[in-house]
């Protein structure tokens, strides 16, 4: 028997009846069933206990008539015994299970690229305008030799390279966990813009093979889809040890996600669970490591750089160094806001460290050791805007990667219900009706737009600092100044505080 | 049977339109490189002769016709890893990894095997004369209407088909006094486990049961037990009797894990 819930709804919805002209959009647009017509009234019903807080009927809404807000009634005030420890509470003792979620850490850690500010030129060496001079973000991610040899006018053996025309390159978001109508327009987005999309860890559908040159394909520990067809079409193969969101933990897409097209992509029966184990059961060393990134490259015939993803926890800057040493091309650190389409509360709210950290300590360390140059290093992990982008390169990042700020792009709100597969803006479900939503004609603009504009943001803060490639900002922490920062702080960043 | 009577296999003796490689000092690379050039310039067959642990033979093999390697001594780890299509036949003993993500194609090995065998292999098949090491069959998965089989001339360790989404595992147990492998079939949610011999309730790993054999099931471990003796030449008759059939209890083990 099912107990009766507790909980206090957590949205409020306020509808104008004089502005409701009975249209039922809110009605046909909640995949949640919040809203619902009755006939014998003429009205429309309201169940807030479903609602996601997504904003969708709001927006849609023809004459403004919703509004959705927080539900202002809320428990006796008490900042331990909060409405949010309360709610998980009651919802566990109702269930007794673990509680999923979506979207990123939204805990209000410290987030370091607010306390960082950046440099200008000023009277001493002249700021450079990129509307009207060069400017180059073009990047090249693999591994660098430790000296270049030229013979007839061609580099000797040098390792493969990707070549991005922008540091933004988007996350892992795999077929299974979004769209493919989502993952359609992130596909074209990067072929456009001249960058790569990440395929995750569930395959690749046929029709997105033609898309193999701004391809990252992963290898995760599910396996899923790894066929040599994918790996050979593809710009570059992605073993996926841990994700920001979830270090340390698998994942299951849940069997009734697993519809024919993901069968077919995933390569495992319609209606089971995906299965992601906690660990890759081939890799319980570096050395394994090592004999997974070599049968990768043997595989791909050594012509795409091999990525290894971690995500950023207390060992990260030794674990890099095994990466770099074990054969990886490129490594990805993955910070603890990172995204999800479904993680346990509990590891995605307290598991890994911010990505400005974790960035600068294996930066630090790989110079340190005097191997920076055999890898690329991409930086994952709730970047919100170009200024984080261009603070993490000059912590050493040479590319980042964008996942929510993408979703958002598409239409995404952050609701955190990815977890449920309804998802009202059509991205992280795999139902037919809601998919539809992303058009990707328009979800490829969207992205195309986003990618452009912080380019030419990134453009006029290097122009600004004097420097009219990226290539020269990268590592390069003296533009960097640190604010209310402890020293502790400022020394793993590698930065001095502000006026000093 | 010996490693010695092995190299005596007359199929591996005549070799038209083949090469022979002697692997002494090669690192993988080299070895692979070698493979992958003759494969191109057409060698359907090929005899690697001294292997010792080099790893990814037949790897680099994709995308290309189909080739025949008899592999005598040890190749290393990741043998066939990700292949497609390729046969690979081991004289000898295989170390762990063997046929990783293996997407078609044949391995055989007329010895026992290492660890992780036949990890996540969605299609094609691995015959192990002898014993096989932990979490053989690991994730293996398929596909509408394919799926790989392993077939175990021996006995496993733990973790035996483990994750297991699809397939068929079989284990003959031969010369084999008990089955002394646990957590068989933890976390399966799909394909088919055979072992003939004892198997008590306390070796099967949560989520999976034992299940019925019925006639179709009778008819396929006779195609896999003649299988196997015509591919390691076993004398005398192995009957399909004493098997047990190991399923999985739902195709969503973790179905009751959340809130």
């Amino acid at each position: 028997m099912a107990l009766a819930t507790q909980l206090l709804p957590e949205f409020r919805i306020q509808r104008d009846d004089d502005r409701c002209i009975r249209c039922k959009v809110c009605v046909r647009q909640c995949g949640f069933d919040v809203h619902s017509y009755d006939e014998r009234r003429d009205c429309i019903v309201t169940d807030e206990s479903k609602c996601a807080g997504c904003q969708r009927c709001a927006v849609l809404c023809p004459t403004s008539a919703l509004t959705v807000m927080q539900n202002p009634y809320s428990y006796a005030p008490s900042s331990n015994w909060n409405r949010e420890r309360i709610t998980d509470l009651k919802r566990q003792a109702e269930s007794g299970g673990v509680l999923l979620t979506g979207c990123g850490n939204d805990k209000g850690h410290r987030i370091y690229w607010d306390h960082l500010v950046l440099n200008a030129s000023q009277v001493t060496n002249p700021s450079i305008d990129p509307l009207r001079e060069p400017m180059e973000l073009r990047t090249f991610l693999g591994k660098k030799p430790d000296r270049l040899q030229i013979r007839d006018g061609e580099p000797v053996d040098l390792s493969p390279q990707v070549t991005v025309e922008t540091p933004l390159v988007f996350s892992a978001l795999s077929f299974g966990a979004i769209s493919h109508n989502a993952q359609l327009s992130l596909a074209r987005a990067a072929r456009e813009a001249g960058t790569l999309f990440n395929s995750g860890e569930g395959g690749l559908p046929r029709n997105l093979r033609r898309f193999e040159k701004n391809a990252i394909v992963q290898c995760a520990s599910g396996r899923f889809g790894v066929e040599p067809e994918y790996l050979r079409r593809s710009a570059m193969v992605e073993i996926k040890i841990g994700q920001g969101a979830k270090p340390g933990i698998g994942g299951h897409l849940p069997g009734e996600k697993v519809s024919k097209r993901i069968s077919a992509a995933r390569k495992i029966p319609a209606g089971t669970d995906a299965l992601s184990p906690a660990p890759q059961h081939d890799i319980y060393s570096i050395e394994d490591l090592r004999t997974l990134i070599y049968a990768l490259k043997e595989a791909t015939n050594y012509e795409k750089p091999v990525s290894v993803k971690i995500a950023a926890v207390n060992n990260a800057p030794a674990i890099a160094s095994g990466i770099v040493r074990a054969g990886a091309d490129v490594v990805a650190i993955d910070g603890l806001r990172g995204g999800t389409g479904a993680a346990p509360k509990v590891i995605r709210d307290n598991v890994g460290m911010p990505i400005e950290l974790a960035l600068a300590a294996v930066d630090s360390r790989l110079r340190d050791e005097g191997i920076r140059h055999e890898c690329s290093i991409m930086a994952a992990g709730g970047f919100r805007c170009s200024a984080d982008v261009v603070k993490a390169i000059a912590l050493g990042a040479d590319a980042v990667y964008i996942g929510t700020a993408a979703l958002i792009a598409m239409g995404c709100t952050l609701c955190q219900k990815c977890y449920t597969g309804i998802c009202n803006c059509g991205i992280c479900t795999t139902d037919p009706y809601l998919s539809k939503r992303i058009n990707p004609d328009v979800g490829s603009r969207r992205l195309v737009s986003l990618l452009d504009g912080w380019s030419l943001e990134i453009k006029e803060m290097l122009g600004g600092m004097g420097i009219n490639a990226l290539e020269s900002l990268r590592g390069n922490r003296e533009v960097l100044r640190g604010v209310s920062l402890s020293q502790w702080e400022m020394d793993v960043l590698g930065i001095r505080g502000a006026g000093q | 049977m010996t490693a010695e009577s092995a190299v005596k296999d007359p199929a591996t003796e005549e070799l038209p339109g083949g090469m022979e490689i002697d692997c002494r000092g090669l690192d993988f690379k080299t070895l692979n490189d070698m493979i992958r050039d003759a494969a191109q310039g057409g060698a359907e067959r090929m005899v690697l002769r001294e292997v010792y642990g080099q790893r990814y033979i037949g790897t680099r093999l994709n995308g290309l016709p189909p080739v025949r390697i008899d592999i005598h001594g040890v190749p290393g780890n990741d043998l066939g890893a990700f292949m497609d299509g390729h046969r690979l036949i081991v004289h000898g003993n295989a170390q762990d990894g063997v046929g990783n993500t293996m997407h078609g194609g044949e391995i055989v090995v007329k010895g026992r095997a290492g660890d992780v065998l036949g990890m996540s292999m969605v299609a094609g098949s691995i015959l192990v004369r002898d014993d096989v090491g932990y979490r053989a069959a690991l994730h293996m998965k398929e596909y509408g209407k394919t799926y790989p089989t392993v077939l175990i001339g021996g006995t496993a360790q733990d973790f035996l088909g483990e994750y297991m989404a699809g397939g068929r595992l079989v284990v003959l147990g031969l010369d084999t006094e008990r089955h002394d492998m646990s957590f068989i079939g933890t976390g399966m949610h799909g394909g088919i486990i055979y072992i003939r011999g004892e198997i008590g309730r306390d070796q099967l790993g949560e989520g999976t049961r034992i299940s019925e054999l019925r006639p179709s099931d009778l008819k396929f471990l006779e195609t896999q037990i003649s299988r196997f003796k015509n591919t390691f030449d076993v004398a005398g008759r192995i009957r399909p009797r004493g098997f047990k059939k190991l399923v999985p209890k739902g195709k969503r083990p973790y179905s009751r894990l959340y809130a």
